[in-house]
């Protein structure tokens, strides 16, 4: 298969070096122009979000789309959204939550005070998601919540608390599976299309800015989520995100990540112990 | 001719193709498959339960970051695109593509982009057109395109749309993709003769 992989080359000697080449030097050019650092990202899904990109701008080539971002910023703002944004949902994957409403609400009520972490939260789906939980499981008033995201558009959608009506029917089964003590649709308003969420869910939380490819931790947390973002790194990135996440939590604190992530070959793997087998809730204990 | 993967793409009428097609698949298939069956965002392990009852190769949906190794067949996760890095798999939540996710297209176009003329692209039944764009990148890339003949589908939207969108190089009653497979594979042919 080694011998093989040089014909494949000589089959395509351009197009996917070019490429490749391209790709590099846009990335290179955004990191020293406007300090975003996407250098570490996995390529595949980079080259996606790239193309699509290509196609929103009408361009044909990386080359055009790097001169149009150097030169227009808002052109790099629109580049920088299809760059970060995850398309989720409330209460996704609900055994994820409905094992934290189980196993973590009963060690969090230990606590006097709580500060938890939602890392690279996106649109906010799953802050509101947990806003209700503790809210429901009694904790929320002892909440400081951090929702922290590289990408300002989507805080500014989070922080607004509006959202398609038309998705709430699927949140709404989620939310029961999840263990909810309610329905769904006690929390928010529906009008004009939308769902409005209240203040009163997100008066305990900061929205603010945060690139995990780049800054550092900048406190200690109880609770720490950071769920189907680093799917985008490469492992060299991926490790130093959890460096950074061990380093941000207190002894015994939790850390939840997505359902299809795993600690094993990160930094800290044996520093931490599931809650449950086979849950992505984890528990500090190194 | 050596090949690096197989993919495989289906949706409605997919789970009854997909024993079909995996139970043909002797126990030493040197490549991997990796597999987009559409189904419900909540959807859980059972998918993988099934196919494993009929299968030889082991089966699993794989982590992000997971190693490709032969011989196994990867199920992309409810609710996420299946990609297809250097060597491993990369998940995603970007939104659906073409209604779906996982898609067909995402992952062809994926495995196109990285394995190029290395790729073996599958479209089994189903019931609307993703996949079919993926076929046209596997083609493009130099690739190999194996398409169930539409008569022979459940349901035959999805092989109609991808001979429409690719010059398909076999098109296949499901009974026989899997000897074809086989037979692509020059080594373990000998193996199981």
């Amino acid at each position: 298969m080694v011998a093989n992989a040089v014909t494949k080359e000589e089959a395509f000697p351009h197009d996917k070096e070019l490429e490749a080449l391209e790709i590099e030097l846009l990335v290179e050019a955004i990191y020293r122009h406007y300090g975003y650092d996407f250098r570490e990202y996995a390529v595949a899904s980079l080259k996606r979000r790239v193309a699509s990109c290509l196609h929103a701008e009408g361009l044909a080539t990386i080359s055009g789309l790097q001169e149009r971002v150097l030169h227009d910023p808002a052109c790099f703002q629109r580049f920088l959204h299809a760059l970060s944004v995850n398309v989720t949902a409330f209460f996704r994957d609900p055994s994820f939550f409905l094992v934290f409403r189980s196993r973590v609400a009963p060690i969090l009520r230990t606590y006097p005070f709580l500060r938890i972490w939602h890392a690279g939260c996106s649109t906010g789906e799953e802050v509101y998601s947990m806003a209700i939980l503790l809210h429901e499981e009694g904790l929320y008033e002892r909440c400081r919540i951090y929702a922290t995201d590289m990408n300002a558009e989507a805080l500014r959608q989070a922080q607004e608390g509006i959202f398609p009506l038309r998705d709430m029917l699927e949140h709404s089964r989620n939310y029961s599976e999840a263990g909810g003590k309610g329905a769904l649709a006690d929390y928010y308003t529906a009008g004009y299309g939308s769902a409005i969420f209240p203040a009163w869910l997100k008066e305990n939380t900061l929205f603010a800015p945060h690139n995990l490819a780049q800054d550092g931790s900048f406190n200690e947390f109880h609770v720490i989520l950071c769920r189907n973002v680093m799917i985008y790194f490469k492992r060299s990135l991926q490790r130093r995100v959890h460096e950074l996440l061990y380093a941000s939590l207190t002894p015994f604190g939790i850390l939840g990540i997505g359902s299809k992530e795993s600690l094993h070959f990160t930094p800290h793997e044996t520093d931490y112990e599931p809650l449950v087998v086979g849950s992505k809730l984890y528990r500090r204990i190194g | 001719m050596a090949f690096e993967i197989v993919v495989v793409g289906t949706s409605m009428g997919g789970l009854a193709a997909l024993e079909r097609l995996l139970a043909g698949l002797p126990p030493a298939f040197p490549l991997p498959l990796a597999v987009v069956q559409h189904r419900r965002a909540g959807s859980n392990g059972m998918l993988a339960t099934l196919l494993r009852r009929c299968c030889a190769l082991p089966v699993r949906e794989p982590h992000d970051k997971e190693k490709i190794e032969a011989g196994r067949v990867y199920l992309a996760p409810a609710d996420y695109h299946l990609l297809i890095e250097e060597g491993e798999f990369a998940l995603s939540t970007e939104g659906p593509v073409r209604y779906s996710r996982p898609s067909i297209d995402v992952l062809f176009a994926s495995a196109a982009d990285t394995y190029g003329k290395d790729v073996i692209g599958v479209v089994l039944t189903g019931a609307n057109d993703d996949g079919a764009q993926g076929a046209a990148r596997i083609k493009a890339a130099g690739g190999l395109l194996i398409v169930q003949s539409p008569e022979t589908a459940e349901s035959a939207v999805m092989p109609r749309a991808a001979l429409a969108a690719a010059a398909a190089d076999k098109v296949l009653p499901l009974s026989e993709i899997a000897p074809c497979l086989v037979s692509l594979c020059p080594a373990v042919q000998k193996e199981t003769l």
